[in-house]
């Protein structure tokens, strides 16, 4: 073990249990050094502090508003060095009950030095949750997408997410303001974030409440085909053949 | 589920129907009515005579009907104190009398009509005991042991995510506010006092709000700021008598889903009032369309204050919970009643003066 101190970064909504957390950090200082480096009140504040102050430890809370923990955990493996993720959890939620306790580690609040320090001492020998776990997970959809640009993450919240348009081997993230590359597949994310999107094409999800319209094209061969007008952008998308009965679906409500 | 040992404090005891209570009046009415009707069917098939036929049956019986329920709702205090036995043949006694007059003013209006006295006297002690019957099996299965049992069952009980949550919110107050930790469970302990009594009484709603402020105080102390709670009590007849912690689970709910997936503040509202003789309480809590998951919960609760308002209340007392746009509202409306009210009215399960606190 070597004598740098384990870095840790603590993440809960109420105030009291980042209190509570940091008291009992600060008693188990006194066996293994320990340095608190800050806390965060929900997932999101969290990987906007890692990308400042590294981690070894991130201590976290499961529910919380805005990004949870589960979702936090996900997010934390694009970053260059992923911290390893303990949760806290005031009472077995069924996200772990489903779990192994060995395939994830989780402190039940309120957390005994003992089992902290026990926790503590194991992480140098932790590897971060690898998605793949994760993904195992019963979780809800994520609120966020996250992509890595020149080693930072960034958070796209979901619903700034106009469209998302599978290219080669990235999907293009358009919001209002601009264009992201996430490398996942549409398919997934068909299926994680469900009626959200629409698909008009076969490499193309629509966000349902930025669709403005439709407009019918007519090439100079004669061919006719549907187009999206979106809210927010000038562009549009074209529908597929096969996805022109969303034309209808939508043009209904 | 918490096991408990005692005595059934109050043994079998069969009362008569609470002739005062809507759901009795209403099923007296319904039962008597249905019986009309068959018997007007039975004696005239042919649909085109069966109006008529109804409304001699009903110019009959109606008038009848309604001068002894007239009769039992004034004597309703004085029944409430009689014997099973004896009231019931009071009842009888009272039906026999009515037939008695009506059937006279009858004679005396429309002289040729194919009443008889027999008759009358037949049917209306024929449905007085099969109402009677009815209402002694119904009063069997709502007995008190029985309905004691149910209210037993349905016990309000904490979130064991509060429990945990609010223990942890009281140690990381002991070391730096050890004052604020103390007054925290102070208000822990009473409202486990009152969760883990004899919930199946009435108790003065005065206390109910108590215990709300002192369930909320401590909900402030986990989520500060971001749990804001309005008062409107202006109108709150204190000394109603509603089923103990029929709004404290309420305000959990409207905590757990409605303040808590926030990340900035929200309110919950409580508004309590008085209005044509009933208690009025609205609470509301913003609503979330994505908070999808934790509904079921939600509807247990909700299940749960509802079904101890019926089995408090039957008909006179409902809940009513609504979406309005982004606030999730929660109206329960019970009937004013009070100590001194429920001394005359006596039901079940009651025991108003042993509930109240300290």
């Amino acid at each position: 073990m070597s004598d740098a101190p384990l870095r840790v970064l603590i993440v809960d909504d109420e105030a009291p249990a980042r209190r509570r957390l940091r008291d009992v950090l600060d008693d188990c200082a006194e066996a293994l050094p320990i340095a608190t480096v800050g806390e965060a009140a929900d997932g999101r504040e969290a990987i906007e502090m890692l990308q400042v102050v590294g981690a070894d430890l991130v201590l976290t809370d499961i529910r919380m508003p805005g990004m949870d923990g589960l979702e936090l955990a996900r997010h934390l493996l694009k970053l260059p060095q992923p911290p390893v993720v303990i949760f806290t959890t005031a009472y077995h939620e069924h996200a772990l009950e489903a779990f192994d306790v060995n395939a994830i580690d989780y402190l039940v609040k309120p957390v005994r030095v003992a089992r902290l320090l026990a926790a503590l001492q194991k992480v140098p020998r932790l590897r971060p949750i690898s998605s793949s776990r994760l993904d195992q997970m019963p979780s809800s959809a994520r609120r966020f997408l996250s992509v890595t640009e020149r080693s930072r993450v960034i958070l796209v919240p979901l619903e700034e997410v106009i469209y998302l348009k599978a290219e080669l081997k990235y999907i293009t993230i358009r919001t209002a303001e601009r264009e992201y590359l996430l490398e996942e597949s549409l398919t997934k994310l068909e299926d994680e974030f469900g009626p959200r999107f629409v698909r008009v094409h076969r490499n193309c999800l629509v966000a349902r409440e930025f669709i403005r319209g439709f407009e019918r094209h007519v090439s100079n061969e004669g061919d006719a085909h549907w187009e999206v007008l979106l809210k927010g952008v000038s562009e549009s998308l074209a529908v597929s053949r096969r996805q022109q009965f969303i034309v209808r679906e939508i043009g209904k409500d | 589920m918490r096991p408990i040992i005692r005595h059934n404090p109050d043994p079998l005891h069969l009362a008569l129907p609470d002739f005062r209570n809507l759901g009795t009046i209403l099923r007296i009415l319904l039962g008597v009515n249905a019986v009309v009707v068959v018997a007007g069917w039975l004696r005239e098939s042919r649909w085109e005579h069966l109006a008529s036929e109804w409304i001699e049956l009903a110019g009959m019986v109606e008038p009848q009907l309604l001068l002894a329920l007239t009769i039992l709702y004034v004597a309703q205090p004085w029944f409430s104190r009689l014997p099973w036995a004896t009231g019931a043949a009071m009842v009888a006694a009272i039906t026999v009398a009515t037939a008695l007059v009506v059937h006279a003013v009858l004679e005396h209006f429309t002289p040729q009509s194919s009443e008889t006295l027999l008759r009358r006297l037949v049917f209306s002690l024929l449905m007085c005991v099969v109402l009677l019957g009815y209402f002694r099996l119904r009063s069997k299965a709502l007995s008190p042991a029985f309905t004691e049992a149910r209210l037993q069952a349905l016990q309000a009980r904490i979130r064991p995510h509060f429990l945990f949550n609010s223990i942890n919110a009281v140690l990381s107050l002991i070391r730096a506010e050890p004052t604020r930790a103390e007054e925290a469970l102070e208000d822990m302990a009473d409202l486990f006092r009152v969760l883990m009594r004899d919930n199946r009484g009435l108790a003065p709603l005065g206390d109910e709000v108590l215990l709300c402020r002192q369930y909320l105080a401590l909900e402030k102390l986990r989520l500060g700021d971001r749990l804001q709670v309005e008062w409107h009590l202006n109108s709150m007849p204190a000394d109603a008598l509603v089923p103990p912690l029929v709004l404290q689970p309420l305000l959990e709910n409207a905590v757990y889903h409605g303040i808590e997936p926030l990340s900035g503040p929200g309110v919950v509202s409580i508004n309590i009032f008085y209005k044509g003789g009933d208690v009025h309480a609205i609470l509301r809590n913003p609503y979330r369309v994505d908070g999808g998951s934790h509904h079921a919960g939600n509807k247990m609760a909700i299940g749960n204050v509802r079904e101890r308002l019926a089995l408090h209340f039957d008909a006179e007392a409902n809940l009513e919970s609504k979406v309005n746009a982004d606030v999730y509202e929660v109206h329960i409306r019970m009937p004013y009643r009070t100590a001194e009210q429920s001394a005359l009215v006596r039901r079940g399960p009651d025991k108003p003066a042993e509930s109240r606190r300290e």
